[in-house]
């Protein structure tokens, strides 16, 4: 096994870790940093549970390798909250709007809510379905997840009413 | 009906923030990072024995520390059965035990024949490749014809079963009417009559955390850490399949990414504690993936009902008889409960008017992949039995379909004939259902609009119906435990044996503890892992049974807490006059005079000079009571017929559950539910492949689940009676939303097309052949 260093940028912080050549980002981060909210659902791209956010692109980590990540910036969920603890915008619309049952699609799924976000636009709620389809969620029937997104896109680029139409 | 203060809050879940942060932890979540990885070997005939193992290869891989096979001396002969269900004394009502940790025998494509440790998962995964199997083959009986008509034919695939035939069920019941049998009623030419036969798919569970567990040894003990839904009945499985005293287990169970029924079979726990005794108790990962988990854990069983039926000019039906085959593959499982459940639930819906009824399950084995429960367990496949019928009756004699199927639907009062326990419609909001339903959807005025539409695209409205039992009371065992006690500061630690799976069972607990012990719920602290060795023993989720029955023994262990914070609210405070009474966490005595708290009643039992003693309850409840939980979906969709495709546009699904615990996580049941039957109508169908057995589409790219883009907005509305029976006047909720969406949908397509589907999912192929037979293309 051929052990490499990576050096990159976590939840803010500079980071060196050692990695498997032939590791994906998904193991290095949840197995080596213990960032536990990436989650393993498929491996292959289809279910989008391992979604973060590198260099504010919403990624799924299991087709990511780890070489690749040299010199990036990476975020998770666990770098959403403030220093005191404060719940991101996103986050909070998610427990506000009771987007979350058995939780397991979420971490991953607000990682690419937060990339719409910081877009700054608004998106009509077939907008945001599309833009979010490649997440997978058994408990949902994705309902509330989408209202949570589209609460949040408003509350942080200040658009009220009903779409984005009053924008 | 009663007033509550806790119960009816929308409020937020209470692991809500904890999923948003990440700091949730699940099963691969506590993986202690010095662990071996496991690895199985699946075998790759579907019939057949294993002849030989030759392991020389796989074990010179690196990292290879063992590779074990079904002809390993230590390994236990004892076969187990996997059912999650609650053990029973007596042996005539035991899970049929028919499977080993590895087999000789190969059953069925996948059927685990050994499994390699290893020190990480690319060397487990190399030693699987390098392991050689040598296999004598048997001729494949997958179909129905194959196992039962021709049984004699093929070697026996269970010894103790040589005709394949794993439950057989046939129950009449009593010919009212003056007629002498149900036939005869069938047959009476003044009755209109029909017979459709109806097919329901292999659907898959497809949580989205995978199938996983880790073991390692604890002193002479096996820990084993599941992502199971029922974490007492695990450690009994896994002791007796490894032949240990059941007390050498312990279970742990985390949150879990969801499970619907999968995680309710104990499948490769099994395995992997044996695997930990084999490397020396080391720590032990067996985590399936994705591929694995489709075709090798467990799926809705594959359902073929025949179906007869009578009924008059009035909307009246007159008898119905239904035989019905469940193709539960290579293992028994839950088999022998699923066809039953199937074959109860159409009986028990529609059961107002019939003179007669008459109904027939055979469940079988056969070489297809293991099938086990699935949400609603059965009834989704009996509903489209009950509602296919009454779609076709309604359409064919121009009634409206929603007034002909509540002037059929259960009535108040009735009482399943052949439940072998208590089992009684107690209270029936289906009326109010509809008509909420209605209002909702624009019924009248949708039916209307669409009459007599041609053209390429065309528009439906359709309803479904459905009953569903709340909990197994009366078949099996119904228990559940609970303990409680009080922190320092009045605050309640809450630890229930019933399980959080993502349905908001926590959430609602704590409501329910707060509710009868009189303070607010934010002062209730739940514990949501459950530890075998302090957990008190409940059966786990499954059949809907938790807030109904563990939720009663929440409320006799609250009411037990409350007594006993109250008796020591007197001992310090005895000048007042009791009874005393707790609101809010405020103690009153028999006046209204405010007495004290329940923080000051808390900190004095801890630290009292000579009265030092914590508070707490445990204690648990058998039921004996179940009830009917039921409702109404309305679902308009578009038609595009040339291209066969549906679009859903609105859906709209009415529930009595009883009283509603929380609306808000209630109303996330049924929009998940939705999505599940919506998909079992539309697109979802795991593929067996004639060759071999094996599964064809067992990834998330070709098994579709619906995505974001294949729901419209979902719209959950519930109709709240008071159920006397239900501890809080609650009844089953967990399951039923994914029951009647799918048979709304294709009374919708009915409506649209005037061409009647039979075979669920109705994917586009079935839509284009259906069409084109009727000349729509």
């Amino acid at each position: 096994m051929e052990m490499k260093i990576l050096s990159c940028t976590v939840n803010g912080k500079p980071v060196q870790v050692g990695y498997d050549v032939r590791e994906c980002l998904l193991d290095t981060l949840h197995d080596r940093l213990g960032l536990t909210s990436v989650k393993r659902g498929c491996e292959v791209g289809e279910c989008g549970a391992c979604t973060v956010l590198i260099d504010g692109v919403a990624t799924d980590t299991c087709l990511y390798l780890t070489a690749w990540a040299e010199g990036k910036t990476i975020e998770t969920v666990e770098g959403l909250q403030a220093p005191d603890g404060t719940l991101d915008p996103v986050q909070q619309a998610f427990v506000d709007e009771f987007a979350v049952q058995c939780g397991f699609c979420i971490p991953g799924i607000i990682m690419s809510a937060e990339e719409l976000v910081r877009t700054g636009k608004t998106y009509t709620r077939d907008e945001i379905r599309k833009a979010l389809s490649g997440h997978l969620c058994r408990c949902t029937g994705y309902q509330n997840i989408i209202t949570a997104v589209e609460r949040a896109v408003d509350l942080v680029n200040g658009f009220v009413g009903e779409d984005g139409d009053a924008a | 009906m009663k007033e509550f203060k806790e119960v009816g809050r929308p409020l937020t879940r209470v692991d809500a923030f904890d999923k948003v942060t990440g700091r949730a932890k699940y099963c691969y979540d506590l993986l202690p990072t010095d662990h071996l990885v496991a690895k199985m070997v699946l075998a790759t005939v579907g019939n057949g024995r294993v002849v030989s193992i030759d392991t020389s290869e796989a074990e010179k891989v690196p990292g290879v520390v063992g590779v074990f096979t079904c002809f390993d001396p230590d390994l236990p002969t004892q076969p187990f059965g996997t059912a999650g269900h609650p053990w029973s004394c007596d042996p005539a009502h035991q899970d049929i035990q028919d499977r080993n940790i590895l087999t000789q025998r190969v059953r069925q494509y996948g059927d685990v024949v050994a499994a390699v440790v290893a020190e990480d998962t690319v060397a487990a995964d190399r030693a699987v490749r390098a392991v050689k199997v040598e296999y004598e083959e048997y001729p494949l009986e997958l179909t129905r014809l194959e196992a039962i008509d021709h049984a004699e034919d093929f070697p026996p695939l269970h010894e103790a079963r040589p005709n394949n035939i794993i439950a057989h069920v046939d129950n009449r019941t009593e010919v009212k009417g003056g007629y002498d049998s149900v036939e005869q009623i069938l047959e009476d030419p003044q009755w209109h009559r029909t017979h459709i036969e109806v097919k329901t798919p292999r659907q898959s569970q497809a949580h989205i955390e995978l199938c996983l567990s880790f073991a390692y040894a604890e002193g002479d003990r096996i820990v084993v850490v599941s992502s199971t839904q029922l974490p007492h009945i695990c450690r009994r499985i896994v002791a007796q399949a490894l032949g240990r005293p059941w007390g050498d287990v312990r279970v742990i169970k985390p949150y879990i990414g969801g499970g619907f029924g999968n995680k309710q079979d104990i499948l490769y726990e099994p395995l992997n504690a044996w695997l930990c005794e084999k490397v020396g108790g080391r720590c032990v990962l067996l985590e399936l993936t994705r591929e694995e988990v489709f075709a090798y854990t467990r799926s809705r069983q594959p359902k073929e009902c025949h179906i007869d039926a009578a009924w008059d000019d009035d909307m009246n039906l007159k008898a119905r008889s239904l035989e019905g085959w469940s193709n539960q593959g290579s293992y028994a499982a839950h088999g022998h409960a699923l066809m039953a459940n199937t074959a109860n639930s159409f009986r028990q819906e529609y059961s107002a008017k019939e003179l007669a009824h008459h109904g027939i399950a055979t469940t079988f084995y056969s070489n297809e992949t293991c099938a086990g429960a699935m949400r609603a367990y059965g009834v989704p496949e009996g509903n489209w039995a009950a509602e296919v019928l009454m779609s076709d009756i309604a359409y064919d004699m121009g009634w409206d379909g929603a007034e002909f199927r509540l002037n059929n639907f259960m009535e108040l009062g009735y009482r399943d004939p052949f439940w072998p326990g208590p089992l009684c419609c107690y209270s029936r909001g289906i009326d109010e259902c509809v008509a909420k339903g209605k209002e909702l959807i624009g019924w009248d005025e949708k039916r209307a609009a669409y009459k007599n539409q041609t053209g390429p695209i065309r528009h439906g409205v359709g309803v479904a119906l459905f009953s569903y039992k709340t909990s197994v009371a009366g078949l099996s065992l119904e228990t559940s435990n609970v303990r409680m006690n009080l922190a320092q500061d009045g605050s309640i630690m809450l630890q229930m044996g019933a399980t959080e799976i993502g349905q908001g069972a926590d959430t609602v607990f704590s409501q329910m503890a707060a509710e009868t012990v009189g303070v607010p719920t934010e002062m209730v602290h739940i514990v949501s892992q459950q530890d075998t060795d302090v957990t008190p023993y409940d059966s786990g989720a499954y059949a809907s049974r938790q807030t109904y029955v563990a939720g009663t023994a929440c409320r006799k262990v609250a009411e037990e807490l409350r007594e006993k914070i109250l008796d020591y609210a007197h001992f310090l405070y005895p000048t007042h006059q009791t009874p005393f009474d707790m609101r809010d966490g405020v103690i009153y005595d028999i006046a209204g005079n405010e007495v004290t708290t329940i923080a000051d009643v808390s900190i004095q039992s801890y630290y009292h000079p000579t009265n030092a003693k914590q508070i707490e309850a445990q204690d648990g409840v058998n039921v004996q009571e179940n009830t009917f939980a039921m409702g109404a979906c309305f679902v308009d969709l578009t038609v595009d017929i040339p291209l066969a495709k549906v679009t859903v546009n609105d859906v709209v699904e009415v529930h009595d559950s009883g009283v509603i615990i929380n609306p808000k996580t209630a109303e996330q049941q049924v929009h998940g539910g939705i999505a599940q039957s919506i998909g079992m109508a539309l697109s979802e169908e795991l593929l067996t492949n004639p060759k071999d057995g094996s599964i064809r589409n067992n990834n998330l790219l070709d098994y579709k689940i619906p995505t974001m883009m294949d729901l419209p907005d979902l719209r959950a509305d519930f109709v709240e009676t008071y159920d006397p029976t239900g501890p809080y006047g609650n009844k089953a909720l967990g399951e039923t939303p994914c029951i009647p969406a799918a048979p709304a949908v294709r009374d919708a397509i009915l409506n649209a097309t005037g061409v009647k589907f039979y075979e669920a999912p109705m994917t586009p192929q079935r839509l284009f052949e259906g069409f084109k037979k009727e000349g729509l293309v």
